[in-house]
């Protein structure tokens, strides 16, 4: 039998070149323009948190994320093409290009804003652990020794970590249809959701006897936008704050959320 | 702006990564000896061509069927249907459980198809020589059919362990806390994604030369003797 030989020399240079490419390959803030000119924008929206994005009765992605998204695709004046992705992939989204604007019930915090700039928020929301009614929850401390089933990369993960005493085994799955399929299915005891998932896993479950438990945070929704594009997150945020006045945005969150948009930090 | 390579960010997390190798490791290791045997027993079944020296005709077809099925079945499918599947009926597992018992019924069929291979081309010659020592089918079948048979379909199966060790990394999607796992994590942690999966995807690449390299090392010297 003949051994490998792997050619580490070429390995090496292969990997270098690559990175080297990748390093320089620096780009302007041309975000906006770019849109304008194309007259096509790229947002990234997940199909799995109802009511914010999700499948409709048509097999097309809807809900108030949605309509979102077409209301700034309006008053840019220009084509809106969604683009599906899962919570852990809407922030490679906008690092590789693949969309100019995420709005897929993103929250804001430091390690994010690292990464990616923030519009002003356009919708509320709110993470927290729910379980059934047989076993009682008091505090995070009653989540010791549990198994608690979270999505890997949202909100509610790097919540958890942090309230969780550290014998409760968290358990990550992809997205949010895997971690209620998780919960449906007895593979853990309690789910950290956000609060619409959950009320719509609730619904169509009622045979679970599912209630909330403990609030991890409230965290309205923004709009991701590509690091140092401040030409198009002021463009953002001046349409979510003509249609905060309009009344568009208490509108949109009656619509979906069944209340208003309420009070939303800039 | 320009994006900036951040490896450290990544190695930070070392523990994570160790977990992961560690997972990854330990499923392979369990699953590949329980499969083999699994896929020994099974090819024992459904080889041909041995007249009354082989396994009962009737458990050809269940054998048949696992096969098939396994073979003609995304991975993924059978994990999420022991996953979340199963507890419908019943019977709950563990990820790490529902994982091993995956990659053992998924190894177990294409090892089943290699090591077949094997036994068929065993010469009639050699079958008719044990016959006439007068040894029984378990002799025969232990001692003169299968040792030759695994020998010559060594490289195929070390190619399939090596399948399977890589297909363990789907393993993270129901919480196993195998390699990608650790780098899905890491980079949902710090954004480091491209950082992330060239550490990983290199770690694996180390791990498939080493495990085949240690394999094939394994197979001329130890298991088979040299020749």
């Amino acid at each position: 039998m003949k051994p490998i030989r792997l050619n580490t020399r070429q390995f090496i240079y292969t990997i270098a070149v690559s990175a080297l490419l990748w390093g320089t390959a620096a780009h302007a803030q041309t975000a906006l323009d770019d849109i304008l000119k194309s007259k096509v924008l790229k947002v990234a929206v997940q199909t799995d948190s109802a009511p914010y994005g999700f499948v409709g009765t048509d097999l097309k992605p809807v809900g108030l994320d949605i309509d979102m998204a077409n209301y700034i695709g309006k008053k840019l004046g220009v084509a809106v093409e969604l683009v599906q992705v899962v919570s852990a992939s809407r922030i490679p989204a906008l690092q590789t290009k693949k969309a100019d604007l995420v709005i897929a019930t993103l929250g804001k915090n430091p390690e994010r804003e690292k990464v990616i700039d923030f519009s002003s928020a356009y919708s509320p929301f709110f993470q927290a652990v729910f379980g059934p009614k047989t076993i009682s929850v008091k505090s995070f401390a009653d989540l010791a020794g549990k198994t608690v089933g979270v999505t890997r990369g949202a909100m509610e993960d790097q919540e958890l970590a942090k309230v969780a005493p550290p014998s409760t085994d968290t358990k990550r799955f992809e997205d949010n249809n895997a971690t209620i399929a998780a919960f449906t299915s007895g593979q853990v005891q309690f789910v950290a959701l956000g609060a619409s998932v959950a009320g719509n896993m609730m619904t169509k479950n009622p045979q679970l006897s599912c209630e909330y438990k403990l609030l991890l945070k409230d965290s309205p929704n923004f709009i991701g936008i590509a690091k140092g594009e401040d030409k198009l997150k002021a463009k953002v945020n001046e349409i979510i704050a003509e249609a905060k006045k309009s009344g568009e945005l208490d509108a949109m969150a009656k619509k979906w959320l069944g209340r208003p948009a309420g009070d939303l930090p800039l | 702006m320009t994006i900036q390579l951040d490896f450290a960010a990544v190695f930070a997390e070392w523990p994570m990564l160790l977990t992961g190798v560690t997972w990854t490791l330990a499923l392979t290791t369990a699953s590949v000896l329980v499969g083999t045997l699994l896929g020994i027993a099974c090819a024992w079944v459904r080889a041909r061509g041995f007249g009354s020296a082989l396994a009962p005709a009737w458990l050809a077809v269940p054998v048949g069927a696992y096969v098939e099925v396994i073979r003609n079945t995304p991975f993924i499918v059978q994990l999420f249907f022991i996953f979340f599947g199963l507890p419908a009926a019943g019977f709950r597992l563990s990820a790490e459980s529902a994982s091993f018992l995956a990659m053992v019924i998924n190894l177990g069929a294409y090892a089943t198809e290699i090591i077949r291979a094997g036994l068929e081309a065993t010469p009639k010659g050699q079958l008719e020589a044990a016959q006439s020592l007068a040894l029984n089918r378990w002799q025969i079948f232990t001692r003169v059919v299968l040792p030759p048979a695994l020998k010559k379909v060594w490289p195929s199966m070390v190619s399939q362990i090596i399948i399977v060790m890589l297909g363990s990394s789907v393993c993270g999607q129901i919480s196993t806390q195998e390699l990608s796992y650790a780098a899905d994590l890491i980079q949902s942690r710090n954004f480091r994604s491209f950082e992330s999966f060239i550490v990983v995807g290199a770690m694996y690449l180390l791990l498939s030369i080493g495990i085949r390299l240690w394999l094939n090392w394994l197979g001329t010297n130890v298991l088979f003797g040299r020749r």
